[in-house]
Parts: structure tokens; C-alpha cells; sequence
């Protein structure tokens, strides 16, 4: 292999985080124009190998790492972002990092904006130059174009689905003028189907201008369509590196577990046995119109029977995560929602909260994990607020938080989930993307909710986890006789977990179907082919 | 779309209420029309420049009630060297700019470096550093000026021999006001001034689309996104308090040339709260003021100032009241205006959060 072909070069990297080892002598190499798939379960290190290439804070913060990495021929020790980004790297991280009040222009262009010389710029510095808004626009216009992407250059950032802020995020670094190679942190995670396409398509078109891309994902087939090369990370160490021609999924999700078992965790398995779902409807759907950006509702009505698993399907775009978020009170909504025969006030997530719904957002930032606190402080946080769980008296009278159950909590659900970390007691920023999404199920499940509601529940999830996640779901419906409202982009998971499914299309409910119904059906009332005229609440 | 007209309304609920009470107060408080326009121009006058001058640390996130009493008190010590030289007229104004200049940057410099270690705290750190350096300021004027630094003019220093005067008349009274003054059915309007303001209006309007504006913006919505992508966000916010303290002490100047003598140890304090107040009727939040709030705010907040406490009066049948009700009024709005403040910033990030997705 000619040295002068490769763009990035790893050898030996470790890295430690208080003594313990997350990434543990790491070494591969990426080529010009090369696509790399980096896959791993959650917390196999992942993010932590892409903070180091980037020269992230948090790596030199925590003791920095071991090994060397080679970026275009030379040596890199990129000690900050602004580094990595004027060597030519950038970076799209699982988290935004988007100015919401600002435009998409302003923000593909942030901190490049194109100028002009005025009066003034000449003799004050050029940082007085004024913006040239026209140019700007075509820059950002062009982008868009690179991506295949239709989007508007003046929209505010804030006003946007959250797919399309994505792309916003890979236009901004695609836009940069030396960019050699992008790292993409999950980037398909909050896409759509259709959208993810349309994003690999564009890796692609980039790939071939001679830019590398590392690319990390839990949905393998993205992998083997679209990458050159994949690389398997588990527990720290990679285990392959090899090229993707002939690779299966199957092959790779038994890389990531190192067993051969998973097989049968990946193939869809349906439970057989009903749910303890009761003849009464406990929550009802009136009428529900959404205004979310990007998943508008306009007319939704269903009916939830006691103790089942309703599941919420369809294309993205078309309403399905309006349908809690307008529930919730979390995006202006208007029609009749009730639970347990009373009235739930919409526009008020208060309202909503004390009317006993639990929710589990799509969008883990969004809603409530303390970053800075314990793993086991924020499982217990809610059920202790709320309903005075994890206290106990001292003296008979004074309420004092009781640790002792608090840990015993959190172990439990550290246990079932398999939720990767040192113990209850690590902070939960410390915790891999898919490890903080599983906390998120804890809180909920701590409530012991007699109704829950669950957007996305696997965004994030790695495939071996997945199943693992879903059986908690069902395992408490089943025990607890929890009534769950499931909403997921992912036909099959709904089709494994629901007692009955709900297809949204265009902001309406287009049927509802059985899960052993067969998928060409979902597939043509996703595509607005069929639509029952009569609500079917038999 | 009922999103935005709700947006509208919660934005601009501040100045609907403060003109529904002057509605209200108006007809109670008998005076004219004529009467009111013609305070309404002169409190104009003296304050926009002010309010304007808060502006862009509002821009750049730093929240309101900033290096205004540091600007203030370096225009009242150019004011006072100035009477002190004997210089008259619009000269003189501006050679009390000219000193007063060097002295703001320096303050602005100050503040700017203690903010930037206050990042989240701005507001409440700017007033606590602003009494600190008010220790300052009337240490200078009590001790050194007088004793250290000569002073010739009697009339400016304390009988004991040093130490300027708590009130000190300006002889550069109006320097800027009659420089082209008109007259309309007998209101005198202040074209020199407007002139002057309407210059600060296009700068503001103008830098916001300069790229130091954009990246003053940029920080103010969010420290960490522009610092990772590169922004040098200290050195932009040390710009921003800088300007405005420049800027304030233009304002100070201004607001004294109008009202002709200089409350020399607590003047500054009460410019930079009204001047808050004002912006905040306006409509402006803690992290979002055009230059309409400016004006608009400044106009509603002074009509209020004058019509209440008449108004209470006439209501209460008691001259008496009407200083308690005039101090009782003018802290009122101050504190309304916070209050509501609060309300509709807490109401934008209610819906921000739902916007989150
Ligand atoms: N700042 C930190 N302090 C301590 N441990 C950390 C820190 N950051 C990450 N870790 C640990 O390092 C391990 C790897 O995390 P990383 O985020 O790299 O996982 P990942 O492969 O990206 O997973 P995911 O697919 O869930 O995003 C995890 O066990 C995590 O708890
Ligand atoms: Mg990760």
C-alpha cells in the first residue's frame, strides 16, 4: 500500500478514563476517499476513538491517550476541535451543536461567513467587514445541492425536524473549503428511511471528491451498502478490519457481540402469548391535531384498551412523533385526550405529568437526564419527586432519601437493561449515547406508570441490545399490567412488541392492523394506498 | 399561523399593558396632548441614545444593566473637566467625549474581564461591579480632584478646598440641542440631537450585519456552539461591553447637555436603571432588543413617568402624594416591567423547549 494514499493512520491508541480502560491498543487505517464503517456496541468506544482524532477538551481533561494518530502523513496531536478542523477534519457529533435562533445559512456559514469590504473595514480590520447575505445563501444553496437535499436557506434552525437539522450539521462540514475527511457520529440515528438514503447517497458523492469519511451507525445494513471498509470495535479493542465486499449483517452483529448467538437475537422473534389487555379502553384519542415542525397531526383519533401495547407506526414526516409530543404538551396541540375516563389538559406538560402518563422522549437531550448526577439519582429522581418512592423516615417522621434502595433500584435495571458503566454511582454524562437512552427507560419504568408512552425506543440502541430493551417493554406490560403506547419508525420492532398497530399517513390514522398482519399491508397503508374510512376500534 | 401570532402577543405584551396604563392614566391626569408630545420629545432626547447603547451587550448575551454606569460616570468626568477647561457649546461636548473615551474603554476593559469570568451571571455581577467601581469613581472626584489634580474653578469644588461639588451646573447646557433647533406649533425639536441618535440607530443597525455583529450573536444564542466552531468568544464579548461603555458615555453626555447640571455622586446610578426599565418596556428580553424597542420603549416608560403620579393626584385628591407617588410610580414600572420580563422569557423558553425536536 503506498503511505501517500492513506489519510489516517492509528497505532496503538488507548485511552483511559480513572483507571479504566475504554480503548485498548486501537490501530487501522483509512484511505483517500475511503468509507469506513465504525460499528460497536454501546459503550464499546466508539465516540471516545472519534473525541480522540478530533482533539476533543474532554480527552486531554481526562488524562489525554496513548498511541499515536497519523492524519494525512503527518503526525496529529490535535489539541482542540479548531486543530482538527484547519487540518481538515470535521466532525458531526451524535449530539447538535446548531444555533437554533440562527438561519440555516447562518449556520452552515458560522464563523465563515462571507464578507464584503466597506468604508469602515478598511481602516478598522476586517472583522467589520459586512456580511454578504447573497453569497452566503448560494454557499449554503450549494451544499444542499452536494447533499441532494431540498432545503430552505432562510428557515430558522429552531423551526426544523430534527432530520433536517442533520443536514444542516453535514452541510456545515462538507461547506469548509480544505475538508479532507468527516467523521459522522451516528448520523442516521434521527433520520428517516428515506432521508438516510438520500445521506448516503451523498457520502458517496463525497467519497468520490476524494474525501474519507468515518461513518458510525447501529443500523448495519447502512453499513455494508454503503462502506468501503468496516472496523469492529469491541469492549475497546477492534476485533476486524476488513473490507465490507461479501460481509452479512448477521456476520458483523456477531463480530460486535463476539458470539455466535446473536444471530437469533437480530432475526425478528413475535411474542406469542397475549398481553393481560383488558375489554375497557383506558385512553382515548379525540380529534388530535400537532402543530410539530416536520411531524404535523392533523386528525388523529384511537382508542388504548387496558394493559395492551398500542404501537404507532409510519413514514417519518407524516405525524406519528406529533401524536405524543402534542400528548405530552410538549408542541401545541388541540382535540380530546383522556385517561382513565378524565379529561388530560393538552399544552401543559405539568398537566400531562400529574395526569399519570410517563413518557420516554424520541429526542434524549431534549427531556431531563441530569448529566451531572449519578446513575442512580437520576433513575430515581422522578419516582421519588413525584411519588415519594426511595425515602424513608428517620424517627418515624423525618423523610430522608433512602440510598440503600436507590442503589438497589438502579442495580436492578443496570442489570436487565445490560446499561454499560462502573456502577450506579458513575455520572450519567460519562455514559456512551446508547447507555443514556437506556437510563431514559430506567426513569420511566422507576415510576411504575400505569400508562407509558415511548417514542423511538431503540434510536441509538445497538442490534444485540435492542431485543433486550423490547423485552423490558413487554416484561412490564405483562407484570405490572402497564398500558404502553409505542411509537417507532421501525415496522418490525412494532410488529415483535404491539398487541395492535396504528399507521399514520399525512397527519391521519390510515388503519389500524393486528401485528401478524402482513407487512405488504402496513406497507401500503405507510403509503397511503389503502385508508379504512370507518375508525376500526373492534 | 397561531404559533406566531401567540408569539407576537407573549413578545409584545410588555408594552401593550404599559400602554394600556397610560390609556387608562391619560384622561385622569388632564394634561394635554400638545403638553405630553412635547415632554415625550424632550425625554427623547435625553435618554435614547442611552437605551440604545445597551443594545449590543444584549446581543452578544450579556444580558441588560451593563457597563452603563461605567460609561455614565466616565461622560460625567469628562463633563466636569470640560466646565472646569470653560469650554462652551457642542465643543465642548465633544471635548468632554474626546476625554471621557479613553476613560470608558478603560472601564469597559474592567468590566469586560470580570464578566468573562462570570459567564451566566452577567446581570448580577455588572450591578455589584458597578457599585464597586462607583467606590471608585467618588474616590477620585471626592479626594484626588481638588487636592492632586488642580482645580481653578471655586464653584466646581467642595468649600474644604478639594473634592468636586455634589451639584454642578453645566455651562455646556444644550450644546447639542440648539446646535439646530425647530420649532413646530410651539414644540422645539432637537434636530442636532435626533441627528446624533439617528446616527447611533444606522451604526447599531449596520453592525449587526457586520461579521463581528454576527458573531456577537452568535455567542449571545450560544457560548458553545460558536466557541467550537472557532468564534474567539471572550475577546467578542470584551468587545461588545467595550462598545456599549463607549457608547454610554456618549449617552451620559447627551442625557446631561439637555438637562443642564450634573448630579455629581449618584447620577450614573439612576441612568443605567432607567435606562434597563426602559428597554425592557420596550419589549426588548434579556437576550433579544432591536432599536424599536429602544425607542419605542423609551417613549411608553417616560409618558408613564409623567403621567402617574398626576394621575394618582388627581385620583387621591392629595398634593402631598405626589412625590411619594411619583418615587412610588417610576420603581412600580421599574419593577413591572422585570416581573413581566420574567414572565414572557420563562413563557419563550417554555415553547423553545417544545421546539427542542
Ligand atoms: N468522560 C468519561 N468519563 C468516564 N467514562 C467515560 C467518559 N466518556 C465515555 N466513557 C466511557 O467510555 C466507554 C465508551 O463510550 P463511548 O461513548 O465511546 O461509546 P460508544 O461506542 O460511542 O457507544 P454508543 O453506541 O452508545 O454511542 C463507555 O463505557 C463510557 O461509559
Ligand atoms: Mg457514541
Amino acid at each position: 500500500m503506498a503511505e501517500d494514499n492513506i489519510m489516517l493512520k492509528l497505532t496503538g491508541v488507548g485511552k483511559k478514563f480513572d483507571d479504566v480502560a475504554v480503548l485498548k491498543d486501537v490501530n487501522f487505517t483509512l484511505e483517500k476517499g475511503q468509507i469506513m464503517g465504525l460499528v460497536g456496541e454501546n459503550g464499546a468506544g466508539k465516540s471516545t476513538l472519534m473525541r480522540i482524532i478530533f482533539g476533543m477538551n474532554v480527552i486531554a481533561e481526562t488524562g489525554g491517550y496513548d498511541g499515536e494518530v497519523f492524519f494525512d502523513g503527518n503526525k496529529a496531536a490535535f489539541t482542540s476541535p479548531q486543530d482538527a478542523l484547519k487540518a481538515g477534519i470535521g466532525m458531526v457529533h451524535q449530539e447538535f451543536s446548531l444555533i437554533p435562533g440562527f438561519t440555516t445559512t447562518e449556520n452552515i456559514l458560522l464563523n465563515m461567513e462571507k464578507t464584503k469590504p466597506n468604508v469602515i473595514s478598511k481602516v478598522f480590520g476586517k472583522t467589520l467587514e459586512t456580511l454578504d447575505m447573497p453569497k452566503m445563501r448560494e454557499r449554503a444553496a450549494h451544499a444542499f445541492q452536494t447533499l441532494g437535499v431540498n432545503l430552505s436557506t432562510d428557515e430558522l434552525v429552531s423551526e426544523m425536524p430534527v432530520g433536517h437539522k442533520q443536514f444542516i450539521e453535514i452541510a456545515r462540514e462538507i461547506d469548509r473549503e480544505h475538508v479532507k475527511m468527516l467523521v459522522l457520529d451516528e448520523p442516521t440515528a434521527v433520520l428517516t428511511e428515506s432521508e438516510a438514503e438520500i445521506l448516503l447517497a451523498a457520502m458517496r458523492k463525497i467519497a468520490e471528491m476524494g474525501i474519507s469519511i468515518i461513518f458510525i451507525s447501529h443500523r448495519l445494513a447502512e453499513i455494508t451498502s454503503v462502506c468501503d471498509k468496516i472496523v469492529v470495535l469491541r469492549d475497546g479493542v477492534v476485533v476486524v478490519e476488513n473490507s465490507t465486499a461479501g460481509v452479512s449483517v448477521h456476520q458483523i452483529a456477531d463480530w460486535m457481540v463476539g458470539r455466535e448467538s446473536s444471530a437469533d437475537a437480530v432475526a425478528a422473534k413475535r411474542h406469542e402469548e397475549k398481553g393481560p389487555s383488558g375489554s375497557d379502553f383506558v385512553f382515548e384519542v379525540k380529534n388530535l391535531w400537532v402543530d410539530m415542525p416536520g411531524e404535523t397531526v392533523r386528525d388523529v383519533s384511537f382508542k388504548v384498551r387496558r394493559g395492551e401495547i398500542f404501537g404507532i407506526g409510519g413514514l417519518a414526516g407524516h405525524g406519528k412523533l406529533g401524536v405524543p409530543n402534542g400528548i405530552m404538551g410538549l408542541s401545541p396541540a388541540g382535540g380530546i385526550v383522556s385517561f382513565d375516563g378524565k379529561e388530560v389538559s393538552l399544552n401543559s406538560p405539568i398537566s400531562a405529568l400529574n395526569g399519570g402518563l410517563a413518557f420516554v422522549s424520541e429526542d434524549r437531550r431534549g427531556v431531563g437526564l441530569l448529566l451531572d448526577e449519578p446513575i442512580d439519582w437520576n433513575i430515581c429522581f422522578n419516582a421519588m419527586q413525584v411519588q415519594g418512592k426511595f425515602l424513608k423516615k428517620v424517627l418515624g417522621v423525618v423523610p430522608i432519601r433512602d440510598e440503600k434502595a436507590m442503589s438497589a433500584c438502579a442495580r436492578q435495571y443496570i442489570e436487565e437493561l445490560s446499561i454499560k458503566c462502573t456502577g450506579e454511582k458513575q455520572l450519567v454524562k460519562q455514559l456512551s449515547g446508547g447507555n443514556q437512552q437506556k437510563i431514559c427507560l430506567a426513569k420511566a419504568f422507576a415510576l411504575s406508570p400505569s400508562f407509558l408512552i415511548v417514542a423511538e425506543p431503540t434510536r441509538g440502541i445497538d442490534v444485540g441490545a435492542k431485543q433486550l430493551v423490547l423485552e423490558a417493554l413487554r416484561r412490564y406490560n405483562r407484570e405490572n399490567g402497564t398500558t404502553i403506547l409505542m411509537i417507532s419508525s421501525e415496522l418490525e420492532e412494532l410488529r415483535q412488541t404491539c398487541d395492535r398497530i396504528a399507521i399514520i399517513c399525512e397527519g391521519k390514522i390510515a388503519g389500524v392492523r393486528a401485528p401478524e398482519t402482513n407487512a405488504v399491508d402496513f406497507g401500503l397503508l405507510m403509503s397511503g394506498e389503502i385508508r379504512d374510512d370507518v375508525e376500526e376500534t373492534a | 399561523m397561531n404559533k406566531r401570532m401567540r408569539y407576537i402577543l407573549v413578545n409584545s405584551a410588555v408594552p401593550l399593558l404599559f400602554i394600556l396604563i397610560s390609556a387608562v392614566a391619560i384622561p385622569i391626569s388632564n394634561f394635554s396632548g400638545m403638553y405630553l408630545l412635547s415632554e415625550i420629545i424632550t425625554r427623547l432626547t435625553r435618554n435614547s441614545f442611552m437605551v440604545l447603547s445597551l443594545l449590543l451587550p444584549v446581543m452578544a448575551g450579556m444580558g441588560i444593566n451593563f457597563g452603563l454606569i461605567l460609561g455614565a460616570m466616565a461622560g460625567q468626568i469628562g463633563l466636569i473637566f470640560v466646565t472646569e477647561w470653560g469650554i462652551l457649546g457642542a465643543g465642548g461636548l465633544t471635548v468632554a467625549a474626546i476625554v471621557g473615551t479613553p476613560i470608558a474603554i478603560l472601564f469597559g476593559w474592567f468590566a469586560g474581564n470580570v464578566l468573562n469570568r462570570a459567564k451566566g451571571r452577567e446581570m448580577i455581577t455588572s450591578m455589584i461591579f458597578g457599585l464597586f467601581m462607583s467606590g471608585i469613581y467618588q474616590f477620585f472626584l471626592l479626594y484626588l480632584c481638588g487636592s492632586i489634580i488642580p482645580f481653578s474653578r471655586p464653584n466646581l469644588i467642595l468649600s474644604r478646598g478639594y473634592g468636586v461639588r455634589n451639584a454642578i451646573d453645566l455651562e455646556v447646557m444644550g450644546g447639542f440641542d440648539n446646535l439646530l433647533k425647530v420649532w413646530v406649533n410651539g414644540i422645539a425639536f432637537p434636530v442636532g440631537t435626533f441627528i446624533i441618535i439617528g446616527v447611533l440607530c444606522v451604526f447599531t443597525w449596520w453592525f449587526r450585519k457586520t461579521k463581528l455583529g454576527q458573531n456577537m450573536r452568535a455567542v449571545g444564542l450560544d457560548l458553545d456552539v460558536s466557541g467550537s466552531s472557532g468564534i474567539p468568544v471572550e475577546k467578542t464579548r470584551m468587545q461588545a461591553v467595550i462598545i456599549s461603555t463607549v457608547l454610554s458615555c456618549y449617552g451620559q453626555i447627551i442625557y446631561l447637555q439637555n438637562v443642564g447640571s450634573l448630579n455629581t455622586y449618584n447620577g450614573a446610578d439612576q441612568a443605567a436603571l432607567f435606562a434597563a426599565a426602559a428597554l425592557l418596556v420596550g419589549g426588548a428580553t434579556v437576550s433579544r432588543a432591536t432599536v424599536v424597542n429602544g425607542i419605542v420603549g423609551t417613549a411608553l416608560f417616560h409618558l408613564n413617568f409623567i403621567v402617574m403620579p398626576v394621575a394618582g393626584k388627581n385620583l387621591t385628591g392629595q398634593a402631598m402624594l405626589g412625590e411619594y407617588f411619583r418615587m412610588f410610580v417610576s420603581y412600580g414600572i421599574v419593577t413591572t416591567a422585570l416581573i413581566l420580563h420574567a414572565w414572557s422569557r420563562k413563557k419563550n423558553t417554555d415553547s423553545a423547549r417544545a421546539e427542542r425536536k
